[in-house]
């Protein structure tokens, strides 16, 4: 396939591989910040291939390992007790909630929908003018301007039947949370590229500045990964810590302006729980006042759910990567894909949910 | 309603259809009466027609010769029109491929069909149709069978069963206990095909792509590895829901050994493989319904390979290995030289997909 097949090539991959093993004299810990790396990392076998000296920890851009389950809740809540149709991506419908998940809420009645676009909930609120519709917006900068396009779309043809809950986080405060801890292992961060995209990368300086450490934007394919990592341990083997941009095929400085200008017509900055993490502040979308007809949080007066007693899912460690998947006392035992204790064993991108699909079983 | 053949923008009858009561199913239909005679007798009947069906008794009686394979199968794939088939055709060629992995040739059909009320009657007399073509590529005759209707909302326009009866190969020696370290898995065609074909219609999610489904009755392949090669072919399955992933953990779960295989010579179309990136979906859990895998001494691969390569399947190949390391798994040789598990999906990747 062109433009990918070239990033998968076998000889390229082993020349990257020999050249991260000669620059590499010590070892390094890197976090690649996006669960659709680390999805990369373990189905294409890379960590096994990469030298010992290399310590890959995953980190938490895994957009339905992030949610509370509080909002899992709300979202359980609205499809159940106010009748919409809740429309989701499908990750986030088998994430366990306090008492279930969205799919058990869809098996027993509720008009749950699994969806590729936050548009296509757009249509279903048009053609059922009788029912509320609430699209489930998670995820990072990469899905709000499709979710603010679903807002602009909605209030351009007069629905008023069309609301979000949104769940809206954002990569740079959460790579400052990780790096500002006090136990941090992290030194050097391969950037999520398709974030990036969006939203340029200006907004790392500083956060590379302050902390005195490097960051490498970078993208998903074998051949970007390794790149990436080569570029990062250069850096590390010098003592030098800069912003580089290994995707430079997708991410422009600038990212995506007209992305940008959508996100910024409808939602603005706020704080944020991120799941087994904390409240990190200014870490969030969510919906601006003018558009605040179509917040299903405000809409609906959801009840905030009782604080969830967090099971014994470790999803905090393993986001920040203090804890590896395999680390975790539950892994492949108590926690399965079929049985989650929580998310990062769901979702497509979560990094439990990999190591469980690609790796060895007997090790589980 | 999901499924609709407004999706399918060309829908036309192959055979005229008789002049009906009704243009939609109805509950009449279920009855037993006046209505389900004339659907029968007009419908049914006609176009199925052979000596032991037109008996018209509640069952059929008849007699084989040699070792019998039975099997079964139920399809409710969700749209029932999909770009390179419909269910009937399925229907006919997913009982007549399971009878074929157990090296048997099918030999006759039952047929049932769950209609929910409102089914438009052209529809189901394409499907009809479809059946009865299928049967005849097949060599297979339907000679007993049911009709129910249920209220709208309790179906989703159209279920099938079929049932299948067929005579084995005689020399078929296939099943766990034949399979041995060191058997190379064959595949016959690129993989994910129908799977993506079901997908391009689904409702909210249509693309434009020349992706059809591979349904195909595999049992002339299987007759014929059976026929040059007997006993060195040890075991046959095809990988229909789940995938090419799940066949081949089955293999190792219940085979009681290890599956070693290589991602670059697994066959995948590109356009396929576009689609399955684009979905973000893993073309080894993606649904077939004309794919089959062959656990082939090592001796008769190349045999085996280069049969299947002149007999209507071009990109056959040999994809890995059975072992005795990493017994019970399936270990996967990343295009780049990585290896990794491939497991069990937990779930459904794609549901209703046959």
């Amino acid at each position: 396939m062109k433009y990918l097949s070239e990033y998968r090539d076998p000889e390229v991959v082993t020349h990257l591989l020999d050249e991260i093993k000669r620059i590499t004299t010590r070892p390094w810990t890197i976090m690649e910040v996006c669960g659709g790396q680390t999805h990369s990392l373990v189905k294409n076998g890379i960590i096994e291939l990469l030298p010992a000296f290399i310590s890959m920890v995953h980190g938490p851009g895994c957009p339905v390992c992030v949610t509370p389950q509080s909002l899992i809740d709300k979202a359980i809540w609205l499809a159940e007790e106010k009748g919409v149709i809740l429309c989701s991506y499908g990750d986030m419908i088998r994430v366990p909630g306090n008492r279930k998940s969205l799919l058990e809420s869809k098996a027993a009645g509720a008009d749950v929908r699994i969806l590729y676009s936050p548009l296509e909930a757009v249509n279903i609120a048009k053609e059922n003018p009788d029912k509320e519709v609430v699209f489930f917006a998670v995820g990072f900068e990469t899905t709000a301007p499709a979710n603010a396009l679903s807002v602009i779309h909605a209030q351009q043809i007069g629905l008023t039947n069309y609301s979000i809950l949104t769940s809206h986080v954002l990569v740079p405060p959460a790579i400052e949370a990780i790096v500002s801890d006090p136990g941090n292992v992290v030194q050097g961060f391969l950037g999520a590229g398709h974030v990036c995209s969006i939203m340029g990368i200006h907004e790392y300086y500083p956060i590379v500045e302050k902390y005195k450490i490097p960051i490498v934007i970078t993208g998903f394919e074998p051949v970007d990964l390794l790149h990436g990592i080569y570029m990062l341990v250069k850096q590390l083997e010098a003592g030098e810590y800069k912003l580089e941009n290994q995707y430079s095929r997708v991410v422009e400085d600038e990212g995506n302006l007209a992305a940008r200008a959508t996100i910024d017509e409808v939602f603005e900055i706020a704080d944020r729980e991120w799941r087994g993490i904390a409240v990190i502040p200014d870490s969030g979308y969510e919906l601006k006042e003018d558009y605040s007809i179509y917040d299903a949080n405000k809409k609906f007066d959801v009840p905030d759910t009782v604080p969830s007693n967090e099971n014994e899912c470790m999803a905090g460690e393993i986001l920040r990567g203090k804890l590896k998947p395999l680390q975790c006392p539950h892994f492949g035992k108590k926690c399965t894909p079929l049985h989650p204790l929580g998310a990062p064993m769901v979702s497509s991108e979560g990094a439990c949910a990999a190591y469980y699909h690609f790796s060895n079983t007997t090790e589980k | 309603m999901s499924g609709s053949i407004e999706n399918i923008s060309h829908f036309q009858l192959t055979c005229p259809m008789p002049t009906f009561d009704f243009t939609t199913i109805n509950l009449g239909h279920g009855s037993g009466g006046i209505l389900s005679q004339r659907l029968l007798n007009s419908g049914v009947f006609d176009v199925l027609k052979n000596d032991l069906l037109n008996e018209r008794h509640d069952g059929a009686v008849f007699q084989l010769e040699g070792k019998l394979a039975f099997s079964t199968d139920s399809y409710v794939v969700s749209p029932i029109f999909f770009p390179g088939g419909n269910i009937g055709e399925l229907a006919v060629n997913g009982t007549v491929n399971d009878l074929a992995m157990c090296g048997a040739k099918a030999k006759y059909l039952s047929l049932s069909f769950i209609l929910e009320e409102g089914l438009r009657m052209d529809h189901f007399w394409e499907i009809l149709h479809t059946i009865k073509k299928a049967c005849d590529a097949a060599d297979v005759q339907i000679i007993t069978g049911d009709t129910k209707v249920v209220e709208r909302g309790k179906g989703d326009q159209i279920f099938i069963n079929t049932s299948g009866i067929g005579v084995v190969h005689p020399n078929a020696l296939l099943g766990w206990k034949y399979i041995q370290p060191g058997d190379c898995i064959i595949i016959n065609a690129p993989i994910a095909a129908h799977g993506i074909a079901i997908m391009s219609r689904r409702n909210g999610l249509e693309f434009e792509s020349d992706i059809v489904s591979d349904t195909f009755p595999l049992h002339d392949s299987v007759g014929l590895l059976l026929d040059h090669l007997g006993d060195k072919v040890h075991f046959l399955r095809d990988a229909t829901r789940g995938g090419l992933a799940s066949v081949l953990n089955e293999i190792a779960g219940d085979g009681k050994t290890g599956v070693s295989i290589r991602q670059r010579d697994i066959p995948l179309d590109e356009q396929v493989s576009g689609a399955c990136e684009m979905l973000g979906l893993d073309p080894l859990y993606v649904a077939n319904e004309g794919i089959f895998v062959a656990m082939v001494a090592q001796e008769a691969a190349a045999d085996a390979v280069a049969l299947l390569r002149e007999n209507g399947w071009p990109e056959a190949c040999t994809i890995g290995e059975l072992t005795t390391e990493h017994s019970g798994q399936v270990l996967l040789q990343s295009a780049i030289g990585g290896r990794r598990v491939v497991n069990m999906l937990p779930g459904e990747q794609l549901p209703r997909i046959c």
